[in-house]
Parts: structure tokens; C-alpha cells; sequence
């Protein structure tokens, strides 16, 4: 543990290894069967005991929502906070113990709706917490009401005729509040998220996975078209850096640039070297951006993986050292003479 | 100039109210603080009143940007900034116009002539100059042309017109200074440490002063030179200090004596905000100062922090308060220690945002989603504002609980001579968290359990990275002893019954009787009226009236003695500034008639309307 605190825990020697059920808790999972929360669960359950971290310094902070659950049912520390508020919650616990490795998980209503404002915030400030935005595209616990990532024209309860307002795509918005990492998988398929997963851990800083996950209830089918088992070949671009951007069964179509943006193409059409080279690390953001505006809705071929992983200085670390600087500087802090600080007189 | 105040010749009085009044640009506050630092360094006892609009810089000369400082400094020990100015010094027409009002009849009325030209004197509706006709008659006028004066001495020494004109402040400064025989070198230093570095400044300010200072002392005023002699305080180091100010020590005090890191969540809103400026720039106490996104944020932050470990903290004012109401029953739910302050202000919605009320204290009762009660404290004067912090952070770490700090925006910026309490005397917050399991489970094995409570009902926290305590906590209601989730309808009974009991258990000190414990009247009150309320009873019971007084810090739980001291009293008399927030709850907890005292103006009660409502009283 830190020298925040000055409490000795055990945390010097080898952290001891651990298998999935450790990190799994006494209480029973209740998301609906067939929810795909339970995929996202059991992917951090099995990619945790990977990692080479210890439970109790593990964290998971939510808010409200059904993937807010999600604390419940790891054995580790875990807050379930109310709606919206966790990355407000984790920021001020990220900003004070940097020994924690700390989770925030929430939906597409609890993050980019009531707690926008946070998120949006936690990302420019850089803040060390890795964030799992689960995006279904509707309010599951509230029983199927339009979210902030809907489509125009959604039939829902609140909206018997059709949504109006415009989606916002979590992953362009996260690039545009200045996030250091931005990141996309989906809930069918296991190691593509422990891989990403992996990396959001991997980040220092804020680091956003969105997670397109199937309300198999209230919203069932809402990412098929891309992420089904026949169809995901040529409907999912998996960016990897350093490498052309292709994808297809045959790996037929690619990505090149166009004036203002990204296209898709035929490979034939253009050939290999007219592809972009996938850059997770370009400082500006545009060409993330860009790759993140190339499917309207989860209907055509969508990229997921690692947008963007550029490091800055981290918000936490900044703040400590300015008072270990200060602290440095001045030595520590003494009461009496603060409480001299200011003009004083002898009665 | 002579540094020596106190001359055997000249004659001394109790006491001096003065108000300093001009336009926001004037720099009256500095001058009032400056005058008042002066004071202090003298040995005088005082209280403050600044009064400023809440525009930053509204039109020139109109009566909306009118700022005013009232001072009072005595030989004596006082309580309030006074009920009505001795001395007025206006520096335009529109302080004047604003102001005169409150002048004691006869009373001394300094006006700056230069800036009573015709377009001042129209932006403040007058149609003629009221320096040239008969409606000052009834006060001594002192009429100097500051801002001439202030250009003329700056003139040689190469300063820009404009940064002349802008040092007239200091004109009145050493005219009032010696008017009322101020020590001049705290304001010389002041200049010198102020402008360090902008040499032409520092000669400006302190020519000006100098000028003021020369003006009074060889003009021909009719104003004898008085002085206003030290007051006899108990020996000690003091120092002026302001409510806010004062309260910021006091988290940095309470994080020492706590051993747990401070985390200020803060957003910024007057009259708070003072308190997130100084937190700031205590680093080297380990003092985390976090500017959060919002006010929600802010409390969620600091809610975060106290998980982990620290002593989590936020201050703002009414409207902000409302907004973190959620997260405070989240605390409230959690059982985690959080301080919440709120320095009032007039309200509702943005309402007199630099203008003192006490209108907050039944929305700190109950203005939460169900049930949630949590602890109260109020402080009553500027430098009492230590103390309270102290005590609120001892109740929330103590009893895992949120705790509501109430201030005002009179204690936050007023100030007052503070004797400096020896650190060491400090009683230490002692704060343990859990290191072992509490519990055998089912199956024979150990098991931490958080809610687990101890005789006062407060349950263990074990901080995140302690080995083996791992659990889960969160707003969904818990069954009582392992914290898990529970919707059984027995059990959130009994914890509803137990978070409202494990605060009643909070212990707090009996409140003491001040005054005639068998009077027939008793004025209770709370937070920032205690200065006016103690002065105007104390005029009372010093001519023969028995009155007594109770002045609450604890609000919720209440003192247990407070009933029975209340029961003893045919008449009890509630001064607020509110429409009688306290009056409800002591008539509702106690079936005592208890009258409501409203004073919702945005300025303090004075002394003197206490002692006539309470006079009125003891007619009846």
C-alpha cells in the first residue's frame, strides 16, 4: 500500500497466484438469463488471475444501472455508488491512493447521460481508472426506455413512435474529451475482451473501453448485424497497430484515407500499400476520430481494439507531486506556525 | 508621521463604528481590512461586516456598485460589527446616497468632494450636489478632495494619472488613521510586502497614505483627534482572523489531529470559496484541494477519498448543497465519514449571493430522500469557525457519519481578534480501521463483516488494500451485519431505525445558561446571531432585566439538557435570519412556545434590535 496512509499491509513479496473462483464472490449473479453482462464478467474473472495483482487492492466502483451490479459479484473491494456519480466517486479515490488498481463499470444511460459530465471530465483529466462503458443502447433496469446511444427513431416505451434525438458514439466522444485511451469490444467474444481489457489495465491514465453488449430483453439484437458469428469476418475492422487496416474473410476490404477522413475500400481496387497503418499513438486524435465515424450504427463494418493509446502525465500523479514538491520545499506542514501565518500580537 | 498612536493629549473613546463606502472600483474592502489589521495589531477588539454587490465591477457610481466595510473597535470586549456607523466615509456620491441612512445622527461624514461632480451626483440620483446644501447639516462633515490631493503628491513622482487616481483609497485610509490615532506602520509594511517589486506602486499608495495622514493632522477639521484605546484580552499571541479562514485551519487542524490526509472536493461559489483558496496552498500538510467539474462531482470525490482513507471534505453554499443532496444519503447509506460545509448565503436559487441568511438549516435537517438523518454543528463567530471544524470532523470520523457544517457569509468574511489556542492542548481524533476479520461465517471459516456495529452502533471500515477484508458496499439497502444486499422489509426497519438511533447516541455537550437561569425570557439562537444576541441581552440584564441566554452549536442531535432548560422559561424568543427554521424543530421536539425573531434582509441582526424585540417581550 502506499505511503499515503502510512498503514503496512503486506504489499512487498510476491503477490500470490490466483485462480477465477478468487476473484468470484459469495453472491448470486442476477442479470437476466442470457444477459450479456455475464460474458463481460466471467472475461475479467478469467483475465484477473493474469494480470499479477492482488484482490485487495483491486476496486470496483459503480454507478447505477444493470451493468452497475457488476461490484457485487467480484471478491475484491468494490462500492455500488448511485446513478452517474462513479467516476466522480473513483476520481476522488484515484487521486488519493495510486496503489489502487481501480475499475469503473457502468452503461450507456449511467455514463454518457446522467454522469456525462464526470466521464467527460475524468478522461481530460487523465485520471488513472480503467472504465468499461457497457453500451446496449437502452435503459435495461428501468425496463427499455431510449438511451443517449439509441438510434433515431427507436420504438421504445418513451418513445412509441420513434426516438429523435441523435446518438452519441462513445468512442468518438471519448476521443473528443481529450481521452489518452479509447478502446471497443463486444460481449460474444471472450479473448477479444481479455485483450483489450488487458490494455485498458495496462494504461496509466484514464483508459475507456466501450463494451457493445446484447439486452437480450429489452434490446435484443442491437449489435447482430456486426458481431454475429457469421457475419463479424466482414463486419468488424479489428485495428491493430502497426499493421494495414483490413478485414473481410478474405481480408478483402481495407481502410485508406479520403480527403477529410477514412473510407472503406477493396483491397483489389487499391492495393496494400494504399491502406492506413493503423497508429494507436498519433498525438492528434483526427484519424481516431475518423476510424470512429466509420459506421453510422452497429449495421456496417465497425472498428473495434484500440483506437487511441497515447500517454500523457497522469492527473493523480501530478497532484501528489505538486505536494511532495511543496512539502520538499517548505517542509512538512506545522500547525503552530500556520496558525502564526498571518500578522499576530502579544497581549 | 508618528508612528505613536496612544498620546497622553489625546482623548480616548469606548468605541468607534466606521463604515467605509464607495464604488466597487474604490478598493473599500482593502481599506477596511487594512484599517482593521491596523486595529488589531493595536490591541482593540473588533468585528467586521464587509458588504459588497455581486457583480464583480457593476456600472460606476451607480448605487448598485456601492461596496461598503463596517468596522467596530473597542476598548472593551464587543460582539458585532455595530449597530449604526460613528463615522461614514463615503468616497462618491452613490455611498453617500446609499449609506447616510445608517450614519448615527451627529455622527462624522468623511466625503471625498472631487467625486461629487454632476455625473456622479446624477448616476446617483441627485439633483443637486448635497455638499452644497443644508441636508448634511446634521452630521460633522469633513470634506477633503481626495482624488485631487492623491494626483497632486503622485504627480512628481512619475506616476500615470490613472494609477494615481487609483491610490486615493489610501488618502482616506491615513486621513481615518489619523483621525482615530491607527498605528501607520502595519500599512506601510502591508504596501511594501503587497507591492513587492512594483516600485511605483508602493511610492503611490504610500504618498497617498502620507498625503491623508498630513491632511487630517494640519487642515483645520473641528474634529478633535480621539483614539479608541486597547481592549484588556486575555494574554496570549492573537491574530485578526476571518470565518473562513479560520475554518480552513481547522480541517488542516483536524487532519493532524487525525493523522488522515484532508480532501477538499470543492467547486467554486460565494462565499465558500475562500476555503478551497486556502486549502490550496496548504500542500505541505498533505492537504488535497481538488477544483472538482461540479458541486456533485466535488462531493463525490470527497465521498471516494474518505473510502480510502482520508478525511473527505467539501464546502460550498446553499444552491451547491442541494445539488450533492444525493450523494450525502449515499454517505449517509455507507455509514462513511464526510464533512460537508455550508457557508449560507440569502437565498432561494442564486437569490443575495453575497449576502449573509441562515436559511439552510432545515434543508441540512431533512433535505435528503428518505430517511437520512446526519449530525448538525453551527459556528457563531468568525474564529469560532476552528473549533466547529474540529468537532464536525471528530463526529464524522468518530461515528462514520456526514456531517453538515453550517456558516453564513457574515462569519466567512467577517473577522475578529482570535487568541491563538496551544496546538499541543488539541484533543487528537482518534481513528482506527479494521486489520482483521469480526465474524465466523456459516461454514466455520472467518469473515469480515462491514456492518458489523459496535455499542454506538458505528460499524468497522476496512480501507481498500487491507489483506482479507474484502466486501462490497453500496446504496442498495443491507442487511445489518454482513452489508450484503438485503430487500427484506423486517430489516430495512431495523435499519432505518438504526441509522436514526446511531446518530441520536452522538454525544454532545450540555448547553450552558447565560444570564438569569429563572428569567421569565430566554433567547435562543444559533450560528452567526450569537454576537448580536449576547450584546443586545447583555444591555438588558446590565440595567436589571433578567434575561437568559442559550446559544447552540450542536443542532442535530440537541444538547439532552436543552428541553428541560427551555421548560424553565415562560417565554422563549428565537432570533433567525430566516422565517424560523430552529423555532419548528424545538417546538415540534419539545411542545414549548417558542417565538420566531425573523430577520431576512441579508444583514445580520444588530444588537440593538435583539435588546427591542426581547424588551418587547419582557413587557408582555
Amino acid at each position: 500500500m502506499t505511503d499515503v496512509l502510512g498503514i503496512a499491509t503486506t504489499d512487498v513479496g510476491e503477490v500470490p497466484a490466483t485462480k477465477r473462483s478468487d476473484w468470484q464472490s459469495d453472491q448470486e449473479v442476477r442479470w437476466c438469463p442470457g444477459c450479456g453482462d455475464y460474458s463481460i464478467l466471467t472475461a475479467v474473472q478469467l483475465l484477473l488471475p493474469e494480470l499479477g495483482v492482488r484482490r485487495e487492492n483491486t476496486v470496483f466502483i459503480s454507478g447505477i444501472g444493470c451493468a452497475a451490479r457488476f461490484p457485487y459479484y467480484m471478491d475484491t473491494y468494490g462500492v455500488h455508488t448511485i446513478h452517474g456519480r462513479s467516476p466522480a466517486f473513483a476520481t476522488g479515490l484515484a487521486m488519493t491512493r495510486p496503489d489502487l488498481d481501480i475499475w469503473v463499470v457502468g452503461g450507456d444511460g449511467d455514463m454518457l447521460s446522467i454522469g456525462g459530465n464526470h466521464l467527460i471530465h475524468a478522461l481530460r483529466r487523465n485520471i488513472n481508472l480503467n472504465i468499461m462503458l457497457v453500451n446496449n443502447q437502452i435503459y435495461g433496469l428501468t425496463k427499455g426506455q431510449y438511451s443517449p446511444t439509441s438510434e433515431i427513431g427507436k420504438i421504445t416505451k418513451s418513445s412509441p413512435i420513434g426516438a429523435t434525438a441523435r446518438p452519441f458514439n462513445p468512442v468518438s466522444l471519448a476521443l473528443g474529451a481529450e481521452a489518452s485511451f479509447v478502446a471497443r469490444t463486444h460481449d460474444l467474444d471472450r479473448r477479444h475482451m481479455q485483450e483489450v481489457f488487458r490494455r485498458v489495465f495496462d494504461h496509466d491514465g484514464a483508459a475507456l473501453v466501450e463494451v457493445y453488449q446484447n439486452c437480450n430483453v429489452f434490446n435484443d439484437g442491437a449489435f447482430g448485424d456486426i458481431t454475429r458469428k457469421d457475419v463479424r469476418e466482414d463486419m468488424l475492422i479489428d485495428l491493430r497497430h502497426g499493421e494495414p487496416i483490413r478485414f473481410g474473410k478474405e481480408q478483402q476490404f481495407g481502410v485508406s484515407r479520403r480527403p477529410g477522413g477514412v473510407q472503406i475500400v477493396e483491397v483489389a481496387d487499391v492495393g496494400v500499400d494504399a491502406l492506413l497503418v493503423h497508429d494507436e499513438t498519433t498525438a492528434d486524435p483526427s484519424t481516431a476520430f475518423s476510424l470512429s465515424r466509420l459506421a453510422e450504427g452497429p449495421h456496417t463494418p465497425t472498428p473495434i481494439g484500440v483506437f487511441r493509446s497515447c500517454p500523457r502525465d497522469e492527473y493523480g500523479h501530478m497532484v501528489s507531486d505538486q505536494i511532495a514538491e511543496v512539502t520538499d520545499r517548505r517542509g512538512k506542514g506545522d500547525l503552530a506556525a500556520l496558525l502564526r501565518s498571518q500578522p499576530t500580537w502579544e497581549v | 508621521m508618528s508612528d505613536t498612536a496612544v498620546q497622553p493629549s489625546v482623548p480616548a473613546v469606548d468605541k468607534l463604528v466606521i463604515r467605509f463606502a464607495g464604488d466597487s472600483g474604490d478598493g473599500m474592502q482593502l481599506t477596511g481590512d487594512r484599517f482593521t489589521s491596523a486595529s488589531a495589531l493595536f490591541g482593540n477588539d473588533l468585528a467586521t461586516l464587509p458588504e459588497y454587490p455581486a457583480e464583480i465591477r457593476a456600472p460606476a457610481g451607480t448605487l448598485a456598485g456601492v461596496s461598503a466595510f463596517q468596522v467596530q473597535i473597542s476598548d472593551h470586549d464587543i460582539m458585532t460589527p455595530g449597530d449604526a456607523p460613528d463615522v461614514l466615509v463615503a468616497m462618491n456620491p452613490a455611498a453617500l446616497k446609499s449609506d447616510l441612512h445608517l450614519l448615527v445622527p451627529g455622527g462624522t461624514l468623511i466625503v471625498n468632494a472631487d467625486s461629487f461632480e454632476e455625473r456622479n451626483l446624477a448616476k446617483a440620483g441627485y439633483e443637486s450636489n448635497p455638499l452644497e446644501g443644508h441636508e448634511l447639516d446634521g452630521y460633522r462633515l469633513i470634506t477633503a478632495p481626495m482624488t485631487s490631493l492623491t494626483k497632486g503628491v503622485c504627480k512628481d513622482l512619475g506616476v500615470k494619472t490613472r494609477d494615481a487616481e487609483r491610490s486615493k483609497n489610501f488618502f482616506a485610509l491615513g486621513l481615518v488613521s489619523w483621525m482615530y490615532s491607527r498605528p501607520t506602520q502595519p500599512t506601510l509594511d502591508w504596501i511594501d510586502a503587497k507591492f513587492a517589486g512594483r516600485e511605483l506602486i508602493i511610492a503611490a499608495n504610500r504618498a497617498a497614505f502620507a498625503a491623508g495622514h498630513a491632511f487630517g493632522e494640519t487642515a483645520e477639521l473641528g474634529h478633535q483627534q480621539v483614539v479608541v484605546n486597547a481592549a484588556p484580552h486575555e494574554p496570549g499571541t492573537y491574530t485578526n482572523i476571518s470565518g473562513n479562514m479560520a475554518l480552513a485551519w481547522g480541517l488542516v487542524a483536524a487532519g493532524e489531529l487525525s493523522g488522515l490526509p484532508v480532501f477538499l472536493g470543492s467547486y467554486p461559489i460565494t462565499p465558500a470559496s475562500d476555503i478551497l483558496h486556502e486549502l490550496s496552498r496548504h500542500k505541505s500538510f498533505g492537504v488535497t484541494a481538488f477544483q472538482a467539474e461540479d458541486e456533485i462531482a466535488a462531493v463525490g470525490a470527497a465521498l471516494g477519498a474518505s473510502y480510502g482513507g482520508c478525511l473527505g471534505v467539501t464546502a460550498s453554499s446553499g444552491p451547491g448543497i442541494a445539488l450533492k443532496s444525493e450523494t450525502i444519503s449515499l454517505a449517509v447509506s455507507l455509514e462513511l465519514p464526510l464533512l460537508i460545509i455550508d457557508i449560507q448565503r440569502g437565498g432561494p436559487s442564486t437569490g443575495l449571493p453575497t449576502k449573509t441568511e441562515a436559511g439552510d438549516l432545515l434543508m441540512a435537517m431533512y433535505g435528503r430522500h428518505g430517511e437520512s438523518p446526519l449530525p448538525i454543528v453551527a459556528a457563531r463567530t468568525p474564529s469560532d469557525c476552528f473549533a466547529v471544524a474540529i468537532e464536525a470532523s471528530r463526529i464524522a470520523l468518530t461515528y462514520r457519519t456526514p456531517v453538515i457544517l453550517l456558516s453564513d457569509g457574515y462569519l466567512a468574511n467577517g473577522s475578529e481578534p482570535w487568541r491563538l489556542p496551544d496546538v499541543d492542548s488539541l484533543a487528537r481524533i482518534p481513528v482506527e480501521f479494521a486489520t482483521g476479520f469480526n465474524h465466523v461465517g456459516a461454514d466455520g471459516e472467518p469473515e469480515f463483516w462491514p456492518y458489523l456495529r459496535d455499542d454506538m452502533l458505528v460499524r468497522p471500515l476496512a480501507l481498500p488494500g487491507t489483506p482479507g477484508l474484502m466486501h462490497r458496499i453500496g446504496g442498495i439497502e443491507k442487511q445489518d451485519g454482513s452489508g450484503n444486499v438485503s430487500y427484506d422489509p423486517e430489516n430495512h426497519a431495523h435499519m432505518v431505525a438504526v441509522r436514526a438511533e446511531r446518530i441520536a447516541r452522538i454525544e454532545v455537550p450540555d448547553v450552558e445558561v447565560v444570564g438569569d437561569p429563572d428569567a421569565d425570557v430566554l433567547v435562543l439562537g444559533w450560528g452567526s446571531t450569537w454576537g448580536a444576541i449576547t450584546s443586545g441581552v447583555r444591555r438588558l440584564t446590565r440595567v436589571g432585566h433578567k434575561v437568559a441566554q442559550v446559544h447552540l452549536t450542536h443542532l442535530n442531535p440537541l444538547p439532552e439538557n436543552l428541553g428541560e432548560v427551555l421548560r424553565r422559561h415562560r417565554k422563549i424568543l428565537v432570533p433567525e435570519m430566516n422565517m424560523g427554521q430552529l423555532v419548528k424543530i424545538v417546538r415540534s421536539e419539545y411542545l414549548v412556545d417558542a417565538r420566531a425573531i425573523s430577520k431576512v434582509t441579508g444583514q445580520p441582526f444588530t444588537a440593538g434590535e435583539i435588546e427591542q424585540v426581547t424588551l418587547g417581550a419582557l413587557d408582555d
